[in-house]
């Protein structure tokens, strides 16, 4: 089941990557289809994080092209990318609130910057979007007096403030309790039906993922090592996908970082020689 | 090579500084379409400010008068403190200490908040939000300190002058003429005194919340890169006040 044509929202073609010597893509091909929760999954360090900035317009590929809704972000001028921007919204892994505002400002700031809204009609929509994420409570509490997950839940808000077409969940599970856990992942799922959002969900957290997405990829290594619906992946053959899938400590993604020396040479120096 | 290596790392520095400059100065309109934005900022970087610049300029007043008188009451000169004072605080000490308190208290505070929130994703945040950053941050905290700056120098001054420092040891303490005080420095000092020792404080003013901002947005965001933009940006200050005064001083003694 590859999605085509109009029916796929973000599209990436031959993208490459690198900082510096570090290749991070080395060639990839990505496509989202609109109105699903598309999982993004690989060993950490694999540049998962980096795939959203590049999706957002935030870092600039070598080669390759990144399409939203059609527009090639990287060949958009400041202001049109800015345009682009207000239809993704991002949920970083720390939440990015800004410190200095209430929970309340923090979701109100997107629509006080980019829309003339009376203040009333502010407070109504900010209420709405806080009562969808359970924390109307805390609207006036400030970033450093919440939990993390609280965060996190605050920062899905915000996100989805000015009704985006597609948001972009940066390892949404990290360090979450079991409890936040399950409510982060109803909630990305239940607000992608409601709004009718097109989700990117970057994770290695594999159950998880699997259990609320359409469709999932797994990256590793500059590449895609699979793609498919959940329950592709889940029966996959492929010996590399079955490692990250079974979290096994060993195997193509070797457990040693590459050694410039020898196991032997290395410790016993100049002797060996 | 090396010595080629510090230099060519030290001539893009300076150009990327110089290029953030520019962004600033082309954001400067976008901040004064927010009015309120720059008032917090009047604040933080302004008001808070206020107290360790008058009691700077007091402590300063009272010491120049101290010295001044000492050297005067020699000659029989001691009725002329008063210019004196105004001369040494108008000229030089207000603008380039007020200057230097300013680095330490709103710049290394200005850097540590903007690495800070460039550590934490906050700059990133506003940018995938479609908020540009140098206009909705850096924009209202360069134009208030450049507001707040000449403001702050004139209140050093009017407290090491006339409330506090000289006035108060010179003439309550030391028993200078009332009267003779002030008739000297209204005769001695000139309406382009004040003017350049604005164009001084001005200068000074975008000279360290430049450097500031300019730490603060480019810090690496870590821990340690936060600390090290907050030093940087006192120590580079200092020494640009210092040098840029120097400078400013040859062109205005001419």
């Amino acid at each position: 089941m590859t999605p085509t044509g109009q029916e796929i929202l973000v599209r990436v073609r031959d993208l490459r990557f690198a900082f510096g010597p570090r290749v991070i893509y080395d060639g990839v091909d990505i496509d989202i289809p609109r109105g699903k929760v598309t999982a993004i999954m690989g060993p950490s360090g694999t540049g998962k994080t980096t795939l959203l900035r590049l999706i957002g317009g935030q870092w600039r590929p070598q080669s390759g092209t990144v399409e939203f809704d059609g527009a090639d972000v990287h060949k958009q001028s400041r202001s049109q990318l800015f345009e682009l921007r207000k239809r993704m919204g991002m949920l970083f892994q720390n939440g990015a609130l800004l410190t200095d505002l209430t929970v309340f400002e923090n979701v109100a700031f997107p629509l006080r910057e980019h829309s003339d809204l009376p203040d009333s009609m502010i407070r109504d929509v900010v209420l709405m979007k806080l009562e969808a994420v359970g924390l109307r409570g805390a609207a006036d509490l400030y970033p450093e007096q919440i939990s993390g997950g609280m965060s996190r839940r605050v920062a899905l808000a915000r996100a989805v403030a000015l009704e985006p077409a597609l948001v972009m969940y940066d390892e949404p599970f990290t360090g979450q309790d079991p409890i936040s856990m399950g409510v982060l992942m109803r909630l990305i799922r239940t607000l992608n039906e409601a709004l009718g959002l097109t989700s990117i969900l970057v994770s290695h957290d594999v159950e998880e993922v699997l259990s609320i997405s359409d469709y999932a990829y797994v990256i590793a290594g500059g590449k895609v090592l699979a793609h498919g619906t959940p329950e592709a992946i889940r029966t996959s053959e492929s010996p590399m996908v079955r490692q990250f899938l079974d979290g096994k400590p060993d195997g193509p993604v070797p457990f040693h970082y590459k050694a410039a020396r020898d196991y032997a040479a290395d410790l016993l120096g100049d002797a060996a020689a | 090579m090396r010595l080629l290596g510090i230099i060519s790392e030290f001539l893009r520095g300076l150009g990327e500084a110089t290029l953030f400059l520019f962004t600033m100065i082309a954001a400067l309109p976008a901040a004064l379409l927010r009015p309120r934005l720059v008032a917090q900022q009047l604040y933080m970087i302004g008001v808070l400010s206020l107290i360790i610049v008058a009691i700077s300029g007091s402590f300063i007043g009272m010491v120049l008068a101290l010295q001044g008188y000492r050297t005067l009451a020699q000659f029989g000169a001691s009725s002329a403190l008063g210019v004196v004072v105004a001369f040494g605080v108008i000229r030089e000490l207000g603008p380039v200490v007020t200057a230097l308190l300013f680095a330490g208290r709103a710049g290394s505070s200005l850097a540590a908040e903007i690495g800070l929130m460039k550590a934490t994703d906050q700059l990133s945040g506003m940018e995938m939000m479609a908020v540009d950053p140098i206009k909705r941050v850096i924009a209202p905290r360069f134009l208030a300190g450049i507001i707040a700056m000449p403001l702050l120098a004139s209140i050093f001054a009017l407290m090491a002058i006339g409330v506090a420092g000289g006035h108060l040891v010179g003439v309550e303490v030391l028993g200078v003429d009332d009267g003779s005080y002030w008739s000297q420095i209204h005769s001695g000092l000139h309406p382009h005194d004040i003017f350049e020792s604005l164009i001084k404080s001005f200068v000074f003013g975008v000279a360290v919340n430049w450097i500031a901002l300019y730490q603060g947005y480019h810090a690496a965001p870590t821990s340690e890169g936060v600390s090290r933009a907050t030093t940087s940006t006192v120590v580079v200050s200092s020494l640009a006040i210092l040098a840029l005064d120097f400078i400013l001083t040859a062109f205005m003694f001419r």
